[in-house]
């Protein structure tokens, strides 16, 4: 089946065989013995620790913060607040789905007089160890108003009170879908089903919380900060424009990360204040974010509810698909807001032959915490509306739910097929390639589909065996570009600096093996792969949508093709014959026909670091069809899940082991999410499960058998 | 106040507030950053590590109390040399991603495997479902867990 674009080198021989190869990750060596170097294992002398003062009201006016008490207190250095910043609050700025009319609801870096949410940074407590700055951050008094809270959609949508007075609405934005003529589909359709569904509040959680370490070097005006992940060279972007600085003041480093899944990494409040806090003390800053904290402070995700209506004919050919849904934004629209809407309405007809679509998502601002991207932004949501749907729909028709799908299912013959255009952006995306029925033949049979179809709804032993089955299509490879460089080093041996993020995910391992690969390199001939952090590169755009190994990997094998031409050239004029003529061997010399040959070290000078882009703005579409069998338990509920197969056609793989791992992982994520996780918010904005012991993430009990192929 | 204990085969004198946690004794007192807080409130299971034998939450667990105890963190398990038995099955089953719930995995397990090298899948999950991973979905360290039982039999 056809892959996503790696790019092809000219010369590329595969005399290596990384690629496809289930190799042993470069990062466990380090993680398995705790070698690993998280944001807060960083040492430095004189370190400031911080702590944060934050709302503990939904929604109110700050009529006073008092710091006095707070710096009484023996070790405790300082209370910054937002009279410390300056007249003018710096914003943060979205970065993905960018218009004027949505930058009215922005973040801005510190509540100054009003806040809108429950955990909304309001001082910043510097100190000289954590505990003091905890201590510190207690004995803050905060005097804060309290207003009308907005709990829901429903009364974000009265608008009898309204996040930002300025703006006159507490909706931003409607996102719309468009393809065909839905209105007209729907007229006189044979059959028509409407429904409503919704996926509550939940997010990633990762096991590391956020953390930072900032320093300021007030006699070279240079600040570094530690602790990014995911986009550093954005981060680098906007804090610049904040702290009024050249983005070459400023370093961003990353370092082990303890897991993104998307909401870790995007600019968040606290990405201004600790380097603000060390620039204005002249001392490194460090800030940890605990667990509770993380619950209020990071992105959460999903809570959204949709109103699906479908068109069919008798025989289940879909006419068309309408409906709208609403997205509970939060208090405020961060970085990548959007996108979760923009995907709920551009995939909601998955990878099915829908030929009138018009759906509307609009987004709903309520005083809670922010949401951002994560995981499967949106599509998880549209996936479930849309297949719930579909099965409800053969079930009046009287159809196979899975005859259902096929008849509907796009064929390769279609590609590429265009999805709706998302309004207001004009948007446009295709499905590229691939069999979709392949996926689902092959997944119903690896579950057993039609053997096990006598258990659908029987009650056996106490339990109701059920089997759902689902497809969808994901994209990834988001652009505009990426950046990487390849520097011959002095030993000879190849380092490899790549734009890419690592969140845990096994870049090292995998840019390793294409760049092996593609230098047709052995892997131990390469000193290391370096990634993320602003100094290796003129500009990154970093890990998120599935975007490392297609642009990563893609500018990688562009590299490779030109680092060897130089080495070839290089070789060529120390021994004296034509550069063509030149073989590399075993990644370690470079040789001529007649057997003269030259250490790669030796031409370490006289070989330029190979430093270019793969650009593509086209995103690559995997598919794939999942099924499960589960049991619920009629009297408490239990859903055990007994099976779950999913099938997916990724493209090209790199490393089988990791591949497996991505997807098992991911499948035991969405578990979590449709049958244990909630963030659970009262009337008054208050969060409910704000602990890990409120809030129910998988354990190693409960989803015991994923199988993926 | 001073606090006398043994890490890692090493005796140690720490100096520490009465409020500072294990956790955080190991972490900054001594540097022993393989040792992760996840949570910090005995849920999560990252700063788990042995303390006489038994897998106890440094969270959870004032330094203070580690007095004339033997503690054995993640890096008194290995050597600069080698991964330890348990460790490489660890890395053979990739049975971890981003590292962060990694050694109390590893620490967790070490001390199940060293009371009962017979654990079987089902003992293994019950035991290790104290320990959260995000990255996983654990069915690969139930595997590696299995794997790794015969380094524990006999003799050790």
């Amino acid at each position: 089946m056809p892959g996503p674009p790696i790019a092809v080198a000219t010369d590329m021989r595969i005399t290596n065989t990384y690629i496809g190869s289930p190799i042993e990750r470069i990062e466990d060596l380090r993680f398995l013995r705790g070698k690993g170097e998280y944001v807060d294992d960083l040492k430095r002398d004189g370190l400031l620790h911080a702590s944060f003062v934050r709302s503990s009201v939904a929604h109110g006016i700050i009529r006073a913060i008092d710091g006095a008490a707070a710096l009484d207190l023996p070790g405790v250095h300082s209370v910054i607040t937002a009279a410390d910043i300056g007249d003018v609050i710096p914003m943060i700025p979205l970065r993905q789905e960018p218009l004027p009319a949505l930058r009215r609801f922005e973040q801005p870096v510190i509540a100054s007089d009003r806040v809108r949410y429950v955990g909304e940074a309001v001082a910043v407590v510097l100190a000289d160890s954590p505990a003091l700055a905890e201590d510190g951050a207690d004995l803050v008094r905060l005097d804060i108003d309290p207003l009308p809270v907005i709990a829901d959609r429903a009364s974000s949508a009265r608008e009898e009170t309204l996040l930002f007075d300025e703006n006159g609405t507490n909706s931003p934005i409607t996102l719309t879908a468009v393809l065909g003529d839905a209105d007209a589909a729907f007229r006189d359709a044979p059959y028509v089903r409407r429904e409503s569904f919704s996926v509550q509040r939940y997010t990633a959680v990762t096991m590391e919380a956020r953390g930072l370490l900032a320093e300021w070097d007030a006699d070279s005006g240079r600040m570094t900060v530690s602790g990014a992940v995911k986009v550093p060279f954005a981060i680098r972007r906007v804090l610049a424009a904040q702290m009024g600085l050249d983005e070459a003041q400023i370093d961003i480093l990353e370092n082990d990360a303890g897991g993104g899944f998307g909401v870790r990494g995007e600019f968040y409040p606290e990405d201004f204040l600790i380097p603000f806090a060390a620039r204005l003390t002249g001392r490194s800053v460090k800030w940890i974010e605990d667990r509770r904290e993380h619950m209020t402070a990071s992105n959460h995700a999903r809570d959204a509810e949709c109103e699906l209506e479908i068109a069919c004919e008798r025989d289940g050919t879909i006419r068309g698909l309408r409906g709208r849904a609403v997205v509970d934004l939060g208090a405020y629209m961060r970085t990548n807001a959007v996108t979760p809407a923009r995907n709920i309405v551009q995939v909601a007809s998955g990878p099915y032959r829908i030929p009138n679509v018009h759906i509307e998502a609009a987004l709903q601002m309520t005083n809670k915490t922010p949401v951002g991207t994560y995981r499967g932004p949106g599509r998880f949501e549209t996936d479930f509306f849309r297949e719930r749907l579909f099965d409800m729909a053969a079930g009046d028709l009287g159809i196979d739910r899975v005859a259902f799908r096929r008849r509907n299912l796009l064929t390769s013959d279609e590609m590429p097929y265009s999805l709706p255009t998302v309004l207001p952006y004009d948007m446009n995306t295709e499905c590229d390639s691939g069999e979709y029925s392949i996926t689902l033949d092959r997944c119903l049979e690896m579950i057993g589909w039609d053997a096990k179809a006598d258990l659908q709804g029987q009650l056996i032993d106490g339990r109701y065996h059920g089997f759902g089955v689902g497809c969808y299509i994901e994209g990834g490879a988001s652009g505009p570009r990426e950046h990487v460089r390849l520097a011959l080093e002095d030993d000879g041996r190849v380092a490899v600096y790549v734009g890419s993020s690592a969140v845990g995910q096994g870049l090292e391992t995998v840019h390793g093996q294409i760049a092996a690969d593609a230098l047709e390199f052995p892997m131990d001939r390469l000193t290391g792969v370096f990634h993320g952090s602003t100094t290796y590169l003129k500009e990154g755009f970093g890990t998120y949508s599935s975007r490392s190994v297609v642009m990563g990997g893609s500018a990688l094998v562009l590299a490779a093709d030109d680092l060897r031409a130089s080495i070839r050239a290089a070789a060529a004029q120390r021994l004296g014959c034509a550069a063509d003529e030149v073989d590399i061997i075993d990644g370690e010399r470079a040789e001529t026909p007649a057997g003269a040959s030259v250490p790669l070290g030796e031409l370490a000078d006289a070989v330029p670091d190979a430093e270019t882009s793969f650009s593509s703005n086209k995103r690559t579409y995997s598919y794939g069809a999942h099924a499960a069998h589960v049991a619920v338990d009629p009297k408490t509920g239990h859903v055990a899940v007994l099976d779950y197969v999913a099938v997916e056609d990724v493209g090209r793989i790199i490393n089988p082991k990791t591949l497996h791992g991505q997807a098992i992982g991911a499948i035991v994520q969405g578990l979590g999410g449709t049958l244990l996780e909630h963030l659970v918010y009262d009337e008054g904005g208050q969060l409910l499960s704000g602990t890990l012991a409120d809030y129910l993430m998988p354990t190693m009990s409960d989803f015991p058998t994923i199988r993926v192929e | 106040m001073k606090i006398h204990t043994e890490v890692n085969g090493d005796a140690v004198e720490i100096e520490a507030e009465p409020r500072t946690t294990l956790a955080d004794a190991l972490r900054h007192a001594l540097g022993l950053t393989g040792t992760h807080l996840g949570c910090e409130h005995g849920v999560c299971g990252a700063c788990t590590v042995i303390v006489d034998g038994r897998a106890v939450r440094s969270c959870l667990m004032l330094a203070v109390q580690a007095e004339g105890a033997r503690v054995v963190t993640v890096e008194g398990l290995s050597d600069d040399e080698a991964l330890s038995p348990l460790q490489a099955s660890f890395r053979k089953h990739h049975a971890l991603q981003c590292g962060f719930c990694t050694p109390g995995m590893i620490t967790t397990a070490h001390a199940l495997l060293s009371d009962e090298p017979d654990a079987d899948a089902d003992r293994i999950r019950d035991v290790l479902s104290g320990n959260l991973c995000r990255c996983t979905g654990y069915i690969n360290i139930v595997e590696a867990v299995l794997d790794a039982r015969a380094a524990y039999r006999g003799g050790d």
